[in-house]
């Protein structure tokens, strides 16, 4: 806790003059607004955990104001999440997949995709046939609504890509 | 670099500090990497060893015990052990070249400490800057705390770069095992050697006192305690050498790793660490 708002540590390095006190520069991502912080720490001070959780959850839906996700632990137990705790990762929200879901005093405040989603391409520009080794590449939009820039000439509507949802770039196709 | 190339430039240069100490008539030595005394330092914690004693964070002490024994200027080169301190400029066991010299005083050693990076590094100008430059103006130093201190040093070292600095005139009480400047005694006759904001070496024109040693080791464990840190009992039989008589002389301890890690454009120890897996 950091001004009274859960933060992850992003980076935390460690300064000390060879004669003199340890300290540590940290880090920080603020996991309400998403800003990062930078704070130097005397070695030995300390601070407030936050009560934070992350739990796997299914994506069910999306009323237009909410996105709501279940527990898989079998409960059936549902949250609600702010458009502020999905606003990272609303491009690679498929429904039934599983996304890991930050709880903060039970509370839905971010939404991390896995690494690497499989979606399908709704729209782009036709395949071009025998071009499949080199030469250039196209944009392609997702079921999702997202748009993927970099994408081989031979992938066509209905195609199933794997997507990098760090970079948001074009790994390969899964199937199609 | 890769595995063999870093190994090479390691022993290398291991090779070339070997040969500038030989040329220079310095002897290498190798005293005890575990022993049953450690220092006071409130802002050194030493790795105990149960039943025996702790790792050595420098080999200071026993150097000195030699050269109080009647040993010429000595060398040595080996592993010495720092608990807690990991991070991307420190590891708690690293490599250490620490030599002192009979009959030199600060400034004789500075020299020499530039001649010796040379021989690693290349040729290069080494610029000096002051403890105040770096920390500021110290007339409200009544109202800043040491450990504020420590960290606008800190800073300020990592800020010296790109280039060679000696860092000298440290307030008297950061002297640790350095004698107070004879012209002035408020600044201590102690020097540090940054590279490319990085501390490479620390050395003193060695305080000889056996009396003023005991009055720092006392005030080291009046810290200690304010910190909240173990008591650490002082070094006897250092203190009985001390005794006996140190003869005037002047001594460094300069990180290896460190220095190898700047020789070979890395910005992390891990880079220069003998693991075969980075």
């Amino acid at each position: 806790m950091l001004e009274g708002d859960p933060c992850t540590i992003l980076e935390n390095e460690f300064v000390k003059p060879g004669k003199g006190q340890a300290f540590n520069r940290v880090k920080f991502r603020n996991l309400k607004n998403g800003r990062v912080w930078e704070r130097t720490f005397k070695s030995g001070e300390s601070l407030e955990g936050a009560d934070v959780v992350d739990i796997d959850m299914e994506y069910l839906y999306t009323d237009g104001e909410f996105w709501h996700f279940m527990r898989t632990d079998g409960s059936f137990e549902q949250v609600a999440a702010a458009e502020s705790a999905v606003a990272d990762c609303k491009d690679w929200l498929k429904e039934q997949d599983v996304y890991q879901v930050t709880l903060w005093n039970d509370d839905p405040i971010a939404v991390t995709p896995p690494n690497f989603v499989e979606l399908e391409v709704t729209d782009t520009d036709p395949g071009l046939k025998g071009d499949t080794a080199n030469g250039g590449t196209k944009p392609a939009t997702l079921s999702t609504g997202a748009t993927i820039k970099g994408v081989p000439l031979f992938i066509n509507i209905g195609d199933i890509l794997k997507v990098d949802t760090r970079t948001g770039e074009y790994v390969s196709r899964a199937k199609g | 670099m890769n595995l063999a190339q870093r190994l090479r430039l390691r022993a290398q240069t291991l090779g070339a500090i070997r040969a500038f100490f030989a040329a220079r008539d310095v002897v290498e030595v190798q005293t005890p990497v575990l022993g049953p005394a450690t220092v006071t330092d409130p802002d050194i914690e030493s790795i105990a060893v149960p039943g025996y004693g702790f790792l050595q964070t420098s080999p200071e002490y026993q150097m000195k015990r030699l050269l109080s024994a009647g040993a010429p200027s000595i060398y040595q080169l080996g592993p010495v052990f720092r608990h807690e301190e990991r991070g991307r400029l420190h590891n708690p066991e690293f490599t250490m070249l620490e030599w002192y010299r009979l009959g030199f005083d600060d400034q004789q050693l500075m020299q020499e400490v530039a001649e010796l990076v040379a021989v690693v590094l290349g040729p290069g100008n080494v610029q000096t800057v002051t403890y105040q430059q770096l920390v500021g103006d110290l007339s409200d130093r009544g109202n800043v705390q040491r450990s504020e201190l420590d960290l606008r040093f800190a800073e300020a070292c990592e800020s010296l770069q790109p280039g060679r600095f000696f860092v000298v005139d440290y307030p008297a009480d950061q002297a640790a095992l350095a004698r107070l400047r004879p012209d002035n005694p408020s600044v201590a006759a102690r020097f540090e050697l940054v590279i490319d904001g990085v501390e490479i070496a620390n050395g003193y024109w060695e305080l000889l006192d056996p009396t003023e040693h005991e009055r720092r080791f006392a005030a080291d464990r009046v810290r200690r305690k304010t910190l909240g840190r173990m008591d650490v009992e002082p070094d006897q039989p250092f203190l009985a050498a001390l005794r006996s008589g140190l003869p005037n002389c002047a001594g460094v301890a300069l990180g290896i790793d460190r220095l190898l890690m700047l020789a070979q454009n890395a910005d992390r120890l891990d880079e220069v660490l003998q693991r075969p897996e980075i």
